[in-house]
């Protein structure tokens, strides 16, 4: 059906996507994106795989997570200790930082996600903190001095294409069977389970595909700013990507890109008043909660774009709120 | 032996504070179901007020922890009015975040107004000590003063709970809010004094914190308010004795590994135990296991 529209709409996206990037890379290149707002772009690039990737595990498959900051920690160290350590290239960095993140997720998947709403939270927080407690007590990665000199790989077409390929990657997991099963999870697990779905395999599968991309964000972020210490990744770190997921709206990647976009610039203005930085902070998002608990976009999102559609007609049914 | 019992006395002001920290959490989230971030820095705050009160007022250790309670308790029904009634139908998770906005909140604000920098709390309890056993064993005169204060405490908050009318109004918003309301309680009131009554527990720590430790700063919440949150988890949350029982027995845990050679990782104990207890016995070790219906 509409196989015409769609093909349409894929070479449009398409056409959009390698605009954007060359458009970025050439004003950087003439000089008009200066180094700071590169590397806003950088964090805002990272901030949208963290977010998006978190929004699969809480958005979508509805399980509360308060730990994804250890999966960014794991995949940085990772990438840190093959690209400085075995002197390794980047690829292959961010290949064992997707690979290693993934296990941790597995493994931790597997116990916790027995657990329910809070008691899930409280267990992924412990996991998290424990995660950064080993990594301040082994001396192979600095201990709580952190890992110095590492190269700096991390570009804007790094940046840009693994942010494409996160998008597109769990966009199509959210819309195939897998992903039907997962917001099956969320709307009513016991409905799911009763229904055929294998709620524990797929609880595991969000939360391990989840942690591939936190690590994976985590290899970018370890290459781009030379230095990590496992106090950046802490409980702080998890409560500031669950904001943007919230913030921009649950089970919404559209609204975990605006998220991460307004609130990334939103922290940068705020490094000009330093000490009332994190009031300010605080406040905002206190309002937010208050005013728009469902977040920015709430239930709206990238196929409720009606930029590609003829007519725009929004499909009536998927979305039954 | 004499060290392991000096160890038992360490873990048990320790625990001390901890369980005054937990039983706020627990009664919150029996009542209303949130994980309140914010008592950790309300105990903070009273450490603070215990601070003032104790160095340009020049009151003893007795009047400053009555207004560091009484000032906690008034923050915590503003808090509680402010902040977490307009979320009150909302999700779970905008109620979490909005806990974690109004701990920002008091964390960083008390640093825009005291400065970051470590205090010295001034030692208001003198420095005697008893000797045990040809003083091989040292139990400070503020162990004593903490595990007396901590069990006094108990002692009223059980009788609040189990014999005053506004703790039988207690029990009944948090065993079923909707039937509580229908018999004639005011649940807005109730709520209101089950923050007075947490947040008031939470200065009484934050003061003998500072009288234990002698130091303060305005980030010393976040940590044993995690800790504290662990307690109540381990004891069952919701469950006023479990509060109590997960207190004592972290702060025993958390005693002994640093004693016997573990001090970095007491902190990552903390936490495995906790994720144990969640995976064995979810509703907590004191906790009763309620079976999901469909």
């Amino acid at each position: 059906m509409n196989t015409n529209l769609f093909r349409r709409r894929n070479i449009l996206s398409l056409f959009i996507i390698v605009f954007l990037y060359i458009a970025v890379q050439l004003m950087s290149n003439l000089g008009i994106i200066d180094s700071y707002i590169m590397l806003n772009l950088i964090i805002i690039g990272i901030n949208i795989i963290l977010a998006v990737s978190l929004n699969l595990i809480t958005g979508f498959t509805g399980q509360f997570s308060l730990g994804h900051a250890a999966f960014m920690s794991i995949g940085a160290y990772a990438s840190a200790i093959a690209t400085t350590k075995l002197e390794q290239p980047f690829i292959v960095g961010i290949l064992m930082a997707a690979v290693s993140a993934a296990v941790a997720g597995v493994i931790i998947g597997i116990p916790t996600l027995r657990l329910k709403g809070d008691y899930l939270a409280i267990a992924t927080l412990g996991f998290g903190e424990i995660v950064r407690i080993i990594g301040l007590n082994v001396d192979y990665v600095g201990g709580a001095t952190g890992l110095n000199d590492i190269p700096q790989y991390t570009n804007w077409t790094w940046i840009y294409f693994m942010v494409i390929a996160t998008v597109l990657i769990i966009k199509n997991f959210i819309n195939s069977y897998h992903g039907r099963a997962c917001i099956a999870i969320k709307e009513d697990e016991i409905a799911a389970e009763a229904m055929g779905v294998n709620t524990t395999y797929y609880k595991v599968l969000a939360f391990t595909i989840g942690a591939l991309f936190a690590g994976i964000a985590g290899a970018l972020y370890a290459n781009y700013f030379y230095f990590i210490k496992p106090d950046s990744f802490g409980f702080m770190k998890s409560i500031d990507i669950l904001v943007i997921v919230v913030f921009g709206g649950m089970g919404s990647i559209l609204g975990s890109i605006a998220g991460a976009v307004v609130l990334s610039i939103i922290s940068a203005f705020l490094q000009s008043i330093p000490e009332l930085r994190m009031v300010v902070y605080a406040v905002i998002l206190f309002l937010i909660m208050v005013y728009r608990p469902n977040g920015l976009l709430g239930k709206f999102d990238l196929k409720d774009l009606k930029l590609f559609r003829k007519g725009g007609k929004v499909n009536a049914g998927i979305k039954g709120e | 032996m004499k060290e392991l019992l000096q160890q038992v006395i360490n873990g048990l002001s320790l625990g001390s504070i901890y369980a005054l920290i937990a039983l706020g959490y627990t009664m919150v989230y029996g009542i209303i179901n949130l994980i309140n971030f914010a008592h950790g820095d309300i105990y903070m705050v009273g450490a603070y007020v215990g601070f003032a009160v104790t160095t340009s007022l020049h009151l003893g250790f007795f009047p400053s922890l009555v207004i560091s309670m009484v000032v906690c308790s008034i923050l915590g029904v503003i808090i509680e009015k402010v902040a977490y009634k307009p979320i009150r139908g909302s999700s779970r998770i905008a109620a979490l975040i909005t806990a974690i906005s109004v701990s920002l909140f008091l964390e960083y604000g008390m640093m825009y107004f005291v400065k970051a920098e470590t205090r010295t709390f001034p030692n208001v309890l003198g420095k005697n000590s008893l000797k045990l056993l040809d003083g091989s064993v040292v139990i400070d005169y503020k162990n004593i003063y903490i595990v007396a204060i901590t069990i006094i405490l108990m002692v009223a908050l059980q009788y609040i709970i189990r014999r005053t009318k506004a703790g039988k109004a207690m029990r009944a918003v948090s065993l079923d809010r909707e039937a509580a309301q229908l018999m004639g309680v005011n649940v807005d009131r109730t709520i209101s004094y089950t923050f007075a009554i947490g947040s008031a527990l939470a200065g009484a720590a934050g003061v003998l914190v500072g009288v234990y430790y002698t130091t303060i700063n305005p980030l010393m919440g976040i940590v044993p308010g995690l800790k504290a949150f662990i307690a109540a988890v381990i004891g069952g949350i919701g469950v006023i004795p479990g509060a109590v029982f997960g207190g004592l027995f972290l702060g025993m845990i958390e005693t002994m590994v640093s004693a016997y050679g573990g001090s970095l990782y007491k902190d990552a104990v903390a936490f495995a135990i906790l994720i144990l207890v969640l995976l064995l016995r979810p509703s907590g070790l004191l906790g009763r296991n309620i079976k999901e219906k469909v």
